[in-house]
């Protein structure tokens, strides 16, 4: 009945890139849908990712990257989820990640990858119909 | 212009014709919109006639090509005598692959190099520190070291090339091996022609690549200017940007005001060394974005020749005609490229080229139609060289100067971004500058804001992107994308373990501790840079000294 806690949203940057644009603006739409968003900053690595999401117990992660490091950096970061036994939250991602690539980071976990052009509400419909359950 | 007789009677006639003609017309073919506005936000209106410039003086606002105020360009002859430099941003995987590439571009007839780095050089780690796994030559050219700059211009002769290098951290690194393979070649300094970016302020709110915290970030901007002033006179040493303004997400007006305002506070530091205004600011340079919005655009880049202008005169008392020359690059806007329909990208992108050609730019970048997607391929390089390349030859907009003065409607927008502008101007000297502007979040808040407002219309399609959010279409993406060979990480720490080998570490530690020395007794650091650069000192080496002594800049975070 009380479960009225907000839907907590962590919106990371790995990688050296500082094209944030678009991680903020993803911040700022789910904030404006309602949500509690954390945005960390750039530059993040997978272990202080993970760390934040296990402190501020967010049910979403959002991966903002167009270094094109995906590859790298998106394996470590959901195989530490996975040591942190953190499988049940839901990890999105967007940047420039070339549609070939899109499988193999299905493959890992992630539940989504949005590329340039999608709308923002696009987004966070997926949010709500996606969130995992708490009980 | 006009006289107040032409423009009382025009008045007179507009008003008659907004109350017989143009009703007739309204109510068989109403207007698309309510209001129409530009992307800064200007309220555009249905026509303008010259009330809407009635107070221009030519000779005071406009004058002649190479003349006060430049505002129709800074040579007499512009294209007429030389071109622009075509001039494509490109770097990739090894040192090599990059040499090859500018061979290539070279061949094609482009006129001037441009180096894009990886990530890792750009934030001076080398490619075996653990934050430069997945990322060594995917964003650009991996340049570790002395080494990797020989290779990259084997076989190009320094004297016959000009290069653009895409560089603000590390610069005086950067800028130290260039002039090292220069003396390996033979090529005096005084020959070395080419532009560092070592715009620092813009790091700090919108290209967020920077390394030292604003105070030591400027001294070394300040390095490198006096150093080039003195030894490499035909070097720009800084190349003050507003297009990652643009691209994290300002309107045009922010891009004019932030960039020129950033060029006052380096030239205040140049003062506070005890530079003489005349002395460097002819080698001050800026690089613009063009956007979309054509004619407010070209309104940009002539408000921002003829505001640099007025500033270096009527502010810091410059001389001699040159320092008040506004020289600019313009790259065409990134953020315009679509991932969809990726094609369309050629036509944006001649249509943006034709923005930076019609207002006079020295020198253009255009992007290439897969970069939504990708590094570009060859083709993809190729189509963007030669669209400028018809513009030049085939569309006659190089034939004549400043083709678009006298329209009503550019001098009305030129006017307009200019009073805009010194807005801004008045609000950031009130804040005490762009130091204390920064520290603030001022220029943080006004991006995030605009970038914000920008997608909110794109989302409500208020703003029509073809092919995003109007004229879908079900696509396959036949494009073959270019990717980095993630070989490359290995090949280029097995070079740097060679090299650690190979060199005498002895002299290395050597000129690094020099260096230390240099830093904390604040001297010039160039001189002592160049050294550790010819004793192949890495990138990283030399970093790691700076970040000891000056700390790490930590990100505000504004959203």
């Amino acid at each position: 009945m009380q479960n009225e806690r907000k839907i907590r949203v962590l919106i990371a940057k790995p990688g050296l890139d500082s094209h944030d644009r678009g991680a903020k603006i993803i911040a700022r739409a789910l904030r404006d849908a309602g949500m509690e968003v954390i945005y960390t900053g750039l530059r993040q690595t997978p272990e202080q990712i993970v760390e934040t999401a296990l402190q501020e117990d967010v049910d979403v992660i959002g991966l903002s990257i167009l270094s094109g490091a995906h590859r790298t950096l998106f394996p470590r970061i959901t195989e530490l989820l996975k040591q942190k036994d953190l499988t049940d939250v839901l990890v999105v991602a967007g940047g420039i990640i070339p549609e070939e690539d899109v499988p193999e980071m299905k493959e890992l976990g992630i539940k989504e990858i949005f590329g340039p052009g999608t709308p923002t509400d696009k987004i966070v419909q997926f949010v709500l119909e996606n969130i995992p359950k708490r009980t | 212009m006009f006289n107040k007789e032409k423009i009382n009677e025009i008045t007179k006639e507009r008003e008659r014709w907004e109350n017989t003609t143009l009703p007739k017309w309204m109510g068989n073919r109403p207007e698309r919109k309510n209001e129409f506005r530009n992307h800064s936000d200007t309220l555009i209106k249905r026509v303008y006639t010259p009330e809407d410039i009635k107070d221009l003086d030519y000779m005071r606002d406009l004058g002649f090509p190479g003349e006060y105020p430049f505002t129709r360009g800074v040579h007499a002859t512009m294209y007429r005598g030389r071109l622009w430099t075509m001039r494509q941003f490109s770097g990739y995987g090894t040192a090599e692959q990059t040499n090859q590439r500018f061979k290539y571009l070279l061949k094609e007839g482009e006129t001037g190099l441009s180096i894009a780095f990886d990530y890792p050089s750009i934030r001076g780690y080398d490619p075996d520190h653990p934050f430069s796994k997945g990322e060594v030559g995917v964003c650009g050219v991996a340049v570790a070291s002395l080494k990797d700059m020989e290779v990259l211009f084997d076989g190009i002769p320094l004297d016959k090339v000009t290069t653009s290098m895409t560089i603000n951290g590390p610069a005086a690194m950067l800028l130290a091996m260039y002039i090292a393979v220069g003396d390996k070649q033979g090529v005096p300094r005084e020959k070395l022609g080419g532009t560092m970016q070592n715009d620092v302020l813009k790091e700090f709110f919108a290209q967020k690549l920077i390394i030292f915290p604003p105070k030591p970030s400027i001294k070394l901007v300040t390095d490198i200017v006096e150093y080039c002033t003195k030894h490499v006179p035909r070097w720009n040493p800084i190349s003050i940007s507003g297009y990652h303004i643009r691209e994290a997400g300002a309107n045009a007006v922010q891009e004019l005001a932030f960039t020129l305002y950033d060029g006052i506070t380096y030239v205040e530091s140049c003062l506070e060394r005890g530079m003489k205004v005349d002395d460097f600011a002819p080698r001050l340079s800026f690089f613009f974005a063009a956007h979309n919005d054509f004619f407010e655009e070209i309104a940009k880049f002539r408000a921002a020749r003829r505001i640099w202008a007025k500033t270096m005169k009527e502010r810091f008392h410059a001389k001699n005609p040159r320092s008040l020359w506004m020289r600019m690059h313009v790259q065409t806007a990134g953020f315009t490229l679509t991932a969809q329909q990726p094609l369309n990208n050629i036509t944006r992108v001649t249509i943006q080229a034709l923005t930076a050609i019609l207002a006079g730019t020295q020198s253009l970048h255009t992007n290439s139609f897969d970069e939504a997607l990708a590094l570009p391929s060859e083709e993809a390089v190729r189509i963007a060289l030669r669209t400028q390349q018809i513009i030049a030859h085939e569309s006659g907009a190089a034939d004549t100067i400043d083709p678009l003065a006298g329209s009503y409607y550019i001098e009305y927008l030129t006017n307009e971004m200019e009073k805009r502008a010194m807005e801004y101007f008045q609000k950031l000297d009130d804040m005490g500058g762009a130091i204390p502007a920064i520290e603030k979040g001022f220029f943080q808040k006004e991006i995030a804001d605009s970038a914000y407002k920008y997608q909110r219309e794109v989302d409500e399609k208020k703003r029509i992107l073809v092919g995003v959010n109007d004229y879908t279409t079900e696509e396959e993406r036949p494009i073959k994308v270019l990717r980095v060979n993630p070989k490359v990480e290995e090949e280029q720490v097995a070079r740097l373990q060679k090299l650690k080998r190979q060199r005498d570490n002895r002299k290395v530690k050597e000129v690094l501790e020099k260096l230390h020395y240099a830093t904390e007794e604040d001297e010039n650091l160039m001189p002592v840079i160049i050294d550790a650069v010819k004793a192949y000192a890495t990138i990283g080496e030399i970093c790691d000294v700076l970040r000891k002594i000056y700390g790490e800049y930590k990100e505000l975070i504004v959203i």
